[in-house]
């Protein structure tokens, strides 16, 4: 096992990075190398029944190594820092690098002068804490939530966990750059019965160590959208006005910054290909992708091809202003990275947005239901991955929450869709929320209202 | 990979703090891939994930550790941390290894390993012109090439210690098509556990075509309705219906946590007596087979409804060892990273008497899916969701206009309870990945046509 990886995690992470470079170095002339390292360790507690059901220590580490040759690149990674390995999977990536389609606009980054922002958005803390404090986090989690209502019968999951982990990313075209963040999260899933029926409801709590992470909070949300739920039936369908609670508009920002993936966009995939410029969203719509936010669980002092990272305005006031660019595809487009690149060891990068956020708005809640008047409060939203079409624009999800009636929120409505376009949505955003919170995932999110969405249900 | 007496000393540690039961999970996995987009083949990359996970289980609570050290220290270390996380309090236990014969179920396929990269990056080439040679609407072409080879061991406190060598090879097409209302997307996977030859069978020019015929159909989709009507669901990956409406709903760890609808309805008429669903990992190299578990188990063929009535749930080991019964070979883990628990293996529905002609003449007006994308299922309430990524109007008993994309959702007691036909026409579908907390696995579907006479298409149509 290698020097680097028998290290403390966190401090230094040069010696990830020296690593990193050593490995880069062995470049041969005409070739290109990046390599990059990343380990990790994460603890996992789950409760059920008032103990501890599963306690998980993980430690991970890899590599992933890139070679570029005559405009050909190959790729090949391994789980493990060992010294062979990394040999071995510098000479697969560079046997893999003949077999490519040559390619004018491959390469790797270079520096680009930006200089990074100071994020470091780890806690010594989270490292210091004992096994003891999460067991009786997990288990206090569980406690609350069945202790919340008492319709409430249990939980199907109730977690305490976290994660700690460096990189370091180094190429010999004079990239050399290495960060570390750490994140600890509640996550319960709460399950609520009355006559014969089960409703169920989800409550999360992040930070960057114990003490941000709130017992409460998390339980109290499970325990009310669990119950809240109780009785719901299908609704009529029709045409109506949405108002996304935080967490689903989240899960819609993940989508629309799929569509602003500069790769996507030089690849016949985007709506917004050569629209930048123009309104495409309601005026009340900013978007910004900011990883040097360190409000943002996705903050980082640089991108996974070792950039600099910045803040990307993507779309002000309903006018798209830009898209998100890693180094192949801006080079393609003729333009910059705005380093955007996403990465694990095992994959190469992609552009990706790593700290989406929406401006919040200025409407409390109760403006916000006065403001859609009729309409359905949506707290959670299922298939995703199966009934949306970010090529297309097609947008079909399903959903449960609350019917909004002379703007206060009624009955629960289960088992129906809500479907309209991409395009559409965005143009018919009619309010922003001022509640807006960072969530897992790093997306800053808020309540988003969005008109003349058809519900299809009895 | 490694000595019978170091895994018998592992699990000797593994149970010094007095639990019950000690596992050393080890797996090898070697992996590559080659992509082609945009007329460009973007690259050919390789991977080894290797190492070993450790559970040990006392009273109620499991702990868990791995390792990608797999030196007797490495796997001791692991050990230790695994015993403390599952706290008890006592002595040491010694534990006798019995090897089970090899599975082995790759010995019949070719092992990637011997195939050279160059003959994987020909077969997207051939890809990509046939998607490209369908129509000068296709606009853009992707084909990715994918295989692993996933050596296993699994060895117990209870003396079992059993090996397996799975070998998995995907290929799919993406193509996107532009015409007057915007752009489409068209999509074909096959995957099964076999090597590189089942691209001889199911060769690559026909998976493309497909791929792109379904981009071409949708230019001309209409919005599909909105609202509840009769749906009709074509042979094949329509199993998706079945995996959502009721498989996770028959996991028995769901189950357990009173997170089912279906806890406590064994031996109850829960379908339609037209429904008989098997979940089944020993289909001859469907994606979802294995010839052992994650937990050293034999893959089974097990009824789960037979004719209406549900005959049993799937188990995991764990589970099955607290209820006294053998487990159904359902124990799955996505990587040694990862604790296992049940899981789906190929999960289908047998074919039925129905002339499927008649089941779309019979039905005046509906909607006919040809082909499901994913779904998604709360098991405590049984609503689920999934997507139609091929679809069409029903109009007088005949297939008329296809449909765009969208979300189809149900209720999983009340859909298999309403099913009125089912056809003779059973198919397996193409590979799915089945995500559960944050792990994914392999699996396979299966079913003949089939008709729900109500479920609420999420369209946007009046």
């Amino acid at each position: 096992v290698s020097q680097a990886a028998a290290e403390p995690l966190g401090s230094p992470v040069t010696a990830l990075a020296a690593l990193a470079g050593e490995v880069a170095g062995r470049a041969r002339a005409r070739e290109q190398v990046e390599v990059y390292l990343a380990r990790s360790t994460a603890t996992t507690v789950r409760a059920y029944g008032g103990a501890v059901e599963s306690l998980s220590q993980a430690t991970s580490a890899g590599v992933g190594v890139r070679v570029v040759r005559d405009g050909r690149q190959g790729f090949a990674h391994a789980g493990t820092l060992e010294p062979d390995a990394l040999a071995e999977t510098l000479d697969e990536a560079r046997d893999n690098a003949s077999f490519g389609t040559a390619d004018e606009h491959a390469g790797l980054a270079v520096p680009d002068g930006v200089a990074p922002a100071p994020v470091d958005p780890w806690d010594d803390a989270l490292a210091a804490a004992t096994t003891d404090d999460k067991v009786a986090l997990a288990l206090a989690l569980e406690q609350a939530t069945v202790a919340g209502d008492p319709r409430i019968t249990g939980v199907r999951t109730a977690a305490y966990g976290d994660g700690r982990g460096e990189a370091a990313v180094a190429t010999s075209t004079g990239i050399a750059a290495a960060w570390r963040s750490g994140t600890c999260y509640l996550s319960v899933s709460a399950l609520a019965a009355d006559r014969g029926e089960t409703q169920t409801g989800h409550g999360v709590s992040v930070g960057r160590r114990l003490e941000d992470l709130d017992v409460a909070e998390a339980a109290g949300d499970a325990v009310d959208r669990a119950t809240r739920m109780l009785g719901s039936r299908p609704a009529p369908s029709r045409r109506l006005t949405v108002l996304l609670d935080p967490h689903v508009t989240a899960s819609f920002l993940g989508v629309i910054g799929a569509t602003l993936n500069g790769g996507a966009v030089l690849k016949g995939r985007s709506l917004f290909a050569g629209r930048v410029g123009e309104e495409v969203a309601s005026p009340l719509l900013t978007l910004v992708d900011d990883p040097t936010d360190t409000d943002s669980l996705g903050a980082a002092a640089f991108d996974a091809e070792g950039l600099a990272s910045r803040r990307n305005a993507l779309v002000e006031a309903g006018v798209l202003q830009a898209f998100l660019y890693d180094t192949w595809s801006a080079r393609r487009a003729g333009t910059a990275s705005t380093a955007s690149a996403v990465r694990s060891y095992a994959t190469t990068p992609g552009a990706g947005a790593r700290a989406l956020a929406i401006a919040p708005g200025t409407l409390g809640e109760e403006e916000l239901l006065a403001r859609v008047g009729d309409g359905l409060l949506v707290q959670g939203v299922s298939g995703l991955h199966s009934g949306v079409n970010t090529v297309s624009g097609d947008f079909s999800v399903g959903a449960e929450g609350l019917v909004i009636r002379g703007g206060e929120v009624a009955e629960p409505v289960r088992e129906v869709t809500i479907a309209s376009t991409l395009q559409r949505m965005l143009r018919d955003v009619v309010a922003v929320g001022a509640d807006r919170r960072w969530l897992p995932g790093g997306t800053g999110s808020a309540s988003l209202a969005i008109a003349d969405v058809s519900l299809s249900g009895t | 990979v490694i000595d019978q007496d170091v895994l018998q000393r592992v699990l000797g540690v593994a149970l010094g703090n007095g639990a019950e039961f000690a596992e050393v999970f080890v797996e090898d996995r070697r992996s590559s891939a080659a992509t082609l987009d945009d007329r460009r083949v973007e690259e050919v990359t390789s991977g080894r994930e290797r190492g070993a996970g450790i559970r040990v289980v006392t009273g109620e609570t499991t702990g868990f550790a791995h390792t990608a050290d797999l030196s007797e220290p490495g796997l001791l270390e692991a050990a230790r941390a695994a015993a403390s996380a599952a706290h008890g309090g006592g002595g040491r236990r010694t534990v006798a290894l019995e090897p089970r014969s090899d599975h082995a179920a790759a010995g019949r396929v070719v092992r990637p390993g011997g195939v050279e990269k160059g003959d994987k990056v020909e077969l997207l080439v051939r890809a990509d012109e046939a998607a490209r040679a369908a129509g000068g609407p296709i606009r853009q072409v992707s084909v990715g090439y994918g295989d692993s080879h996933r050596r296993i061991l699994v060895a117990n406190s209870d003396g079992l210690l059993a090996t397996d060598e799975q070998v998995r090879t995907r290929f799919s097409v993406s193509c996107v098509a532009s015409g007057d209302t915007g752009m489409q997307t068209g999509n074909e996977s096959i995957g099964l556990t076999r090597g590189i030859e089942l691209l001889a069978d199911h060769p690559p020019e026909a998976v493309a075509a497909e791929a792109a015929r379904r981009a071409l159909v949708k230019l001309g989709a209409r919005p599909a309705p909105s609202g509840t009507i009769p749906v009709v669901i074509g042979p094949g990956s329509g199993g998706v219906l079945f995996h959502e409406a009721c498989g996770h709903g028959l996991e028995a760890d769901l189950v357990g946590k009173g997170a089912s609808v279906f806890r406590g309805r064994r031996g109850e008429l829960v379908a339609s007596p037209l429904v008989t669903l098997v979940d089944d990992g020993t289909v001859d190299t469907e994606w979802g087979t294995l010839a052992i578990d994650d937990e050293g188990h034999p893959g089974s063929r097990n009824v789960l409804i037979e004719d209406g009535v549900l005959t049993d749930y799937m188990w995991d080991f764990l589970r099955a060892r607290r209820e006294g019964r053998r487990s159904s070979g359902n124990g799955r883990r996505q990587s040694y990273k990862h604790l296992p628990m049940v899981r789906m293996t190929n999960t289908y529905l047998t074919g039925g008497a129905d002339d499927p002609d008649e089941i779309v003449a019979s039905t005046p007006r509906g909607v006919y899916v040809a082909k499901l994308g994913g779904g998604q299922v709360n098991t405590a309430t049984g609503d689920f969701v999934f997507g139609m990524t091929e679809a069409y109007m029903i109009e007088d008993g005949r297939i008329t206009e296809p449909l765009r994309e969208g979300n189809l959702i149900g209720n999983g007691p009340e859909v298999l309870r309403t099913i009125d036909a089912v056809g003779g026409d059973f198919s397996m579908g193409g590979p799915g990945t089945c995500g559960k907390d944050g792990q994914g696995v392999p699996v396979g579907l299966g079913q003949p046509t089939l008709r729900v006479p109500a479920l609420t298409v999420g369209g946007t149509a009046a």
